[in-house]
């Protein structure tokens, strides 16, 4: 039984998460000349949810969307590949704060009347963690966030929370939004067929200006620097000598 | 001059040790105002424990049946109104916090700082991104207030002998329904000390093999009186509890003392540990990462290694030295 018409999942193009990216010598920004690019981990988590709802017959069609630069569509290609249905690009070569991200979602949400949108926890570059709730509270629906498992009994979704005391079961009324952790589902491998099938299913553009939003840009970066080092340590030979190490620390 | 509105996280017994954290980093720009708000449905003992933190000036309790248990779609709203007069609300960077006040920001029509790690001022802040490769120095406008979460980990909580008064309110605002609290599943623990705030962690990763073997780490924890943490390969495979991860989509903890134990050293776990006192590297391959940022290293098979530790430390336990 169909329990929502259109899903939207949002894809974040991010450094690849095998890549150890560092701060540019001169403190301007990050060296990502050259590096891998790939979906974020959390959004490949939520297509995947997405389409195993589709397979269970719980919604009409999955609607993969980015906010960034032309070079995105390598992602959402991928999110065709792997199973949505169409895509949405909303172009724009600014760096939005997840507050402008979440503002461009409400607009998708409304143009598509979509009454779910699962999307990853965190982006694994920004590190935020915001873009799901604020979308939420401006929707004024329900959040269930960091989410590792997910069902749908008529217009009620329940979920199964990470949270730090352990699994908390929360129960919301749909429409809603869903943030996922990384063991609510393994993402499917893409076939090479489907990356060619993927070609020919719809993406369309749209701008941040046809969305009626403002880019406002709150906060000021006044630099970006690497953490600090860790002095090195020493190696032991054997748990005795570890024991008197962890003695001379002081620590046991 | 700066005021500050602090959330605080509890249980609706006891305040969760964040708060006081929060504290910490408010009082380091030296506002006017720290007050903390407590929600919940009686919010007594947990309002007492919030007026001793050294440093709040004021506590408000705000009561409702509602408040029962934490929900961030039914906590923000109370927020937002009781924000007003506030330049700064905090909440600390646990989920809940993580959950709360990204939606308290966009209610509020602001953005919201992640994961402060330190306060240059009252506008200037340090945080955070890339797993930890890297810090941002970033300035919040001063015409609009500050929404932010406090990494817990980069700040010692504030002592509890202060005596602030507390006051009551109650909220206007209409609460809505559609978000409810179903349950809480928690299995680990096993009376060991809250991995978030112990002093000393012993870790497992996927070199301990099995949940069977995982009883290794606990043991280890339990000779050290420590907490039990985990990677996310341990976590996956189901040999711990997904609340013992420990990295930059787990646990950032920072503990005096922080045993790794067949964990390799993958930059999201390293992102979780880098504020800890003394790290503590048990693996079978010298060249694991880990090695690169432990204060001691020892190659070693685990199997052999930790129970051997584990005797020699609880043998020292036992003789009292
Ligand atoms: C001046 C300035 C400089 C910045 N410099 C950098 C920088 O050098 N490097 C950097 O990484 N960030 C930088 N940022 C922040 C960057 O723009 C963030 O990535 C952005 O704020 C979104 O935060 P997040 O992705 O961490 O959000 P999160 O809330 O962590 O993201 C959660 C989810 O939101 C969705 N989402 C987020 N953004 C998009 C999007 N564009 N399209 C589709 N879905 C999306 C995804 O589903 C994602 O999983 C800068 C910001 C500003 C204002
Ligand atoms: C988006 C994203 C988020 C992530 N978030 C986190 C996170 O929050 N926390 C986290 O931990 N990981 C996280 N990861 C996963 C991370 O990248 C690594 O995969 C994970 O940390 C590896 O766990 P491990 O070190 O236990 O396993 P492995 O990398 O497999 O390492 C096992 C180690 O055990 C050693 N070993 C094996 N047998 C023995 C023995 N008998 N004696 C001694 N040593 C032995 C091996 O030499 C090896 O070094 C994340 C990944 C992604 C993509």
């Amino acid at each position: 039984m169909t329990v929502v018409d259109t899903i939207l999942v949002p894809l974040k193009r991010v450094v690849d998460a095998n890549v150890r990216v560092r701060v540019k010598p001169d403190g301007s920004g990050m060296a990502l000349d050259g590096v891998k690019m790939s979906i974020n981990p959390f959004d490949e988590i939520a297509l995947e949810e997405a389409l195993r709802i589709r397979e269970r017959g719980e919604t009409g069609e999955v609607v993969v969307v980015s906010i960034g630069t032309q070079v995105w569509t390598q992602q959402l290609r991928a999110g065709l590949a792997m199973g949505a249905d169409r895509a949405i690009l909303v172009e724009t070569d600014q760096e939005l704060e997840p507050l402008t991200v979440a503002r461009t979602l409400m607009a998708l949400v409304e143009r598509e009347h979509s009454e779910l949108v699962i999307l990853g926890k965190q982006a694994i570059d920004g590190d935020n963690n915001q873009t799901g709730q604020m979308l939420a509270a401006i929707w004024g629906r329900p959040q269930a966030c960091f989410t590792s498992h997910l069902r749908f009994s008529d217009r009620v979704a329940t979920a199964m929370r990470e949270v730090d005391a352990g699994l908390e079961v929360i129960e919301v009324d749909l429409p809603a939004v869903v943030t996922t952790d990384l063991r609510l589902n393994e993402p499917r491998y893409t076939k090479l067929p489907d990356i060619l099938k993927a070609k020919k299913k719809p993406l369309q553009t749209l701008s941040l200006a046809e969305l009626n939003v403002d880019p406002e840009v709150q906060f000021r970066v006044l630099g970006i620097e690497p953490p600090p080092q860790r002095p090195s340590g020493v190696k032991v030979s054997d748990v005795a000598e570890l024991v008197q190490a962890l003695r001379q620390k002081g620590v046991v | 001059m700066a005021r500050v509105l602090i959330v605080a996280e509890h249980d609706g017994r006891a305040l969760n040790a964040s708060t006081a954290k929060c504290v910490s980093c408010a009082a380091s720009f030296a506002p006017s105002a720290i007050d903390i708000a407590v929600f919940a449905s009686d919010g007594g003992a947990v309002a007492a424990q919030a007026a001793a933190l050294e440093g709040a000036t004021g506590v408000i309790r705000v009561d409702h049946p509602a408040n029962e248990n934490a929900l961030a779609a039914v906590a923000a709203p109370q927020i937002a109104e009781l924000s007003a007069g506030y330049t700064h609300v905090f909440g600390p960077s646990t989920t809940f916090g993580k959950d709360l006040m990204p939606r308290v920001a966009a209610l509020l029509g602001v953005g919201q700082l992640s994961d402060i790690m330190n306060a240059e001022s009252a506008w200037r802040f340090k945080r955070p991104f890339y797993a930890g490769n890297a810090i941002l120095t970033v300035e919040a406008p001063e015409d609009r207030p500050v929404v932010a979460t406090v990494r817990t980990a980069s700040y010692q909580a504030a002592e509890d002998s202060g005596n602030a008064p507390i006051s009551q309110r109650t909220i206007e605002t209409e609460l809505p329904t559609h978000t409810r609290y179903v349950e809480l599943r928690s299995d680990s623990g096993g009376g060991r000390p809250d991995l978030q705030t112990a002093s000393r962690v012993v870790s497992g990763g996927r070199g301990v093999g099995s949940s069977e073997n995982f009883q290794i780490i606990e043991r280890l924890a339990d000779a050290l009186g420590a907490a039990v943490g985990a990677s996310r390969a341990a976590v996956d495979a189901g040999y711990a509890g997904n609340d013992l991860q420990v990295g930059q989509t787990g646990k950032i903890i920072a503990p005096d003392l922080y045993i790794a134990v067949g964990i390799s050293g993958a930059i999201q776990h390293l992102t979780g540990i880098k504020d800890a006192g003394v790290i503590v590297a048990i693996n079978k391959d010298s060249e694991a990462p880990l090695f690169e940022v432990a204060d001691i290293g020892l190659v070693a098979d685990l199997f052999a290694a930790v129970p051997e530790l584990a005797e020699a430390l609880g043998e020292q336990a036992r003789s009292g030295s």
